[in-house]
């Protein structure tokens, strides 16, 4: 096996590996944000019922909720027609936009009560005081934050392999246990930095973006 | 007509009655300084007043219209009572400046959002909000911060953080302009500055209510004073008549505890 080669079947394994990262992003990030304002929710079950789930979901492994998002439908509706690949990012998505909920309810009461009361009596609407006025305290608030559970997920996307979907590492292993090769493994490890490396600058150059205010 | 008039407002918290029925009324362009102490219930008739927190009995009245009468039993939408309250501004004690925007759009700000909903400003948007720009610069220069427009507010003092937070309430013309302690959460040299922008406000018959532990002050400048204790108005009269004859007892002590601190 050459190094390009290798290199190649990486790369493969590589996109599912972005692909896992880059959809669990975009669907979790928004969910979550729904999920910090059923727990903030003035309906008192509602909020119970939210704070139940976020707690079980950050209760349990992810590899359990993956297994039982693979399986349940599978055994129990034999329903057998659902990729893999889905079952993987729903477990993704569900288990990271409770992780993000928390960030953000904590970002959001920690900006006191006080900047709402503050465009309240000014005449601002709700929506107004959210977006104008809340939300870019909050953001730079759980940045740093963020950064570090957005870190953890490029490196949880290995967990896909659990149900033998071929993200990067499955890749390595592959090479490993059948070819005898080694050195794949801390190649994978390459990957990984490069990938965590740009995020940490990107995030670095937001935090520098919002460092004009403090909140 | 008074500007102002406040009818038997009584406020719970669960079982906890915080205001016991207070009226006052208040002329177009009088201060009125309120003072008592802690847990009297003075800032929450502030947020009352300004419809951060509903009266569960009483009368809210300006300039003869009825802003809120708890007997209705309705329940104010938010559009209605964005309307209300605009009668009223609020300064807070620690400032509440939004962090994000400079002193200039601290002030411009609601006006810039409130004037969107004008029916002519997609045509005369530059004018607008030109107009409101050349406001808030007054403002600011009225406070004595012209030189800080573009400052952010954590690069100001605190009393200036508090100038820049009373021309903000000043930008949407409130008819009564509220404080709740404008100076104590301040260093005792930073609170002249502020007291002499309140001061120059009171001047220019600024409608004002003013809760303040500042007694020298309130005597001074003040119109009128209200002394609150347990959620009731003890005592209502000129600065005169409250600090130098109070009828009440209760007035007496509490007059005395603060001329041992001063
Ligand atoms: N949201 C609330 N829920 C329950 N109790 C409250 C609430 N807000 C105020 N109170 C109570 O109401 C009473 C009056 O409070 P308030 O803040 O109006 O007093 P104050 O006169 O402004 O006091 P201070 O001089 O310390 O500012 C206090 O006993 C306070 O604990
Ligand atoms: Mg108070």
């Amino acid at each position: 096996m050459g190094f390009w080669n290798v290199t190649l079947r990486l790369l493969e394994g590589f996109q599912n590996t972005c692909l896992i990262f880059a959809l669990t992003l975009v669907l979790a990030l928004p969910l979550g944000l729904a999920v910090a304002f059923g727990s903030m929710s003035r309906l008192a079950p509602l909020r119970y019922l939210t704070k139940t789930f976020v707690w079980i979901i950050r209760g349990v492994p992810l590899m359990l909720q993956i297994f039982i998002i693979y399986f349940v439908p599978r055994i129990v509706f034999q329903i057998s027609f659902i990729p893999r690949f889905s079952s993987v990012i729903v477990a993704f998505t569900i288990n990271y936009a409770c992780y993000f909920s928390e960030i953000y309810r904590g970002g959001i009461e920690n900006i006191s009560r006080s900047q709402f009361e503050a465009g309240q009596v000014l005449g601002m609407t709700k929506s107004q005081i959210f977006f104008r006025v809340i939300l870019l305290q909050v953001v730079k608030r759980i940045l740093a934050p963020m950064s570090n559970e957005i870190i953890t997920l490029v490196k949880d996307t290995a967990l896909a392999r659990v149900i033998v979907v071929a993200e990067i590492i499955k890749v390595a292993y592959e090479f490993a246990a059948t070819d005898a090769l080694i050195w794949p493994l801390f190649y994978t490890g390459v990957f990984y930095l490069a990938f965590v490396g740009i995020l940490t600058l990107l995030f670095g150059y937001f935090e520098k973006k919002l460092d004009y205010f403090r909140a | 007509m008074p500007i102002l008039e406040v009818q038997n407002i009584v406020k719970r918290f669960g079982t906890a009655e915080v205001l016991k029925g207070v009226s006052f009324s208040l002329e177009q362009g009088d201060s009125l300084a309120i003072i008592g102490s802690s847990g009297s219930g003075k800032t929450t008739l502030l947020r009352c007043l300004n419809f951060l927190e509903q009266a569960n009995e009483g009368r809210i009245i300006v300039r003869g219209e009825t802003l809120f009468d708890a007997s209705d039993h309705i329940l104010y939408n938010d559009q209605s009572i964005r309307r209300k309250r605009l009668h009223f501004g609020l300064v807070f004690q620690a400032f509440h400046l939004f962090p994000q925007y400079t002193a200039l759009k601290n002030i411009t700000l609601a006006r810039e959002l409130m004037a969107r909903e004008q029916a002519d400003f997609k045509q005369n948007k530059k004018e607008i909000l030109e107009g409101i720009q050349q406001r808030g610069l007054n403002l600011l220069d009225q406070v004595g911060l012209a030189d800080k427009r573009d400052f952010y507010p954590h690069q100001l003092s605190g009393g200036q953080q508090q100038r820049v937070a009373i021309a903000r309430a000043l930008a949407m013309n409130p008819d009564i302009l509220c404080f709740d302690e404008p100076t104590s959460a301040l260093d005792p040299e930073l609170t002249d500055e502020v007291l002499r922008v309140i001061r120059g406000l009171a001047e220019k018959n600024t409608t004002m209510v003013i809760v303040t532990h500042e007694m020298h002050f309130a005597r001074r400048v003040a119109d009128k004073v209200l002394f609150m204790d347990e959620g009731t108005v003890v005592e209502y009269g000129t600065p005169e008549a409250v600090f130098d004859h109070p009828s009440s007892e209760r007035t007496r002590r509490f007059l005395e505890r603060y001329s041992e601190d001063a």
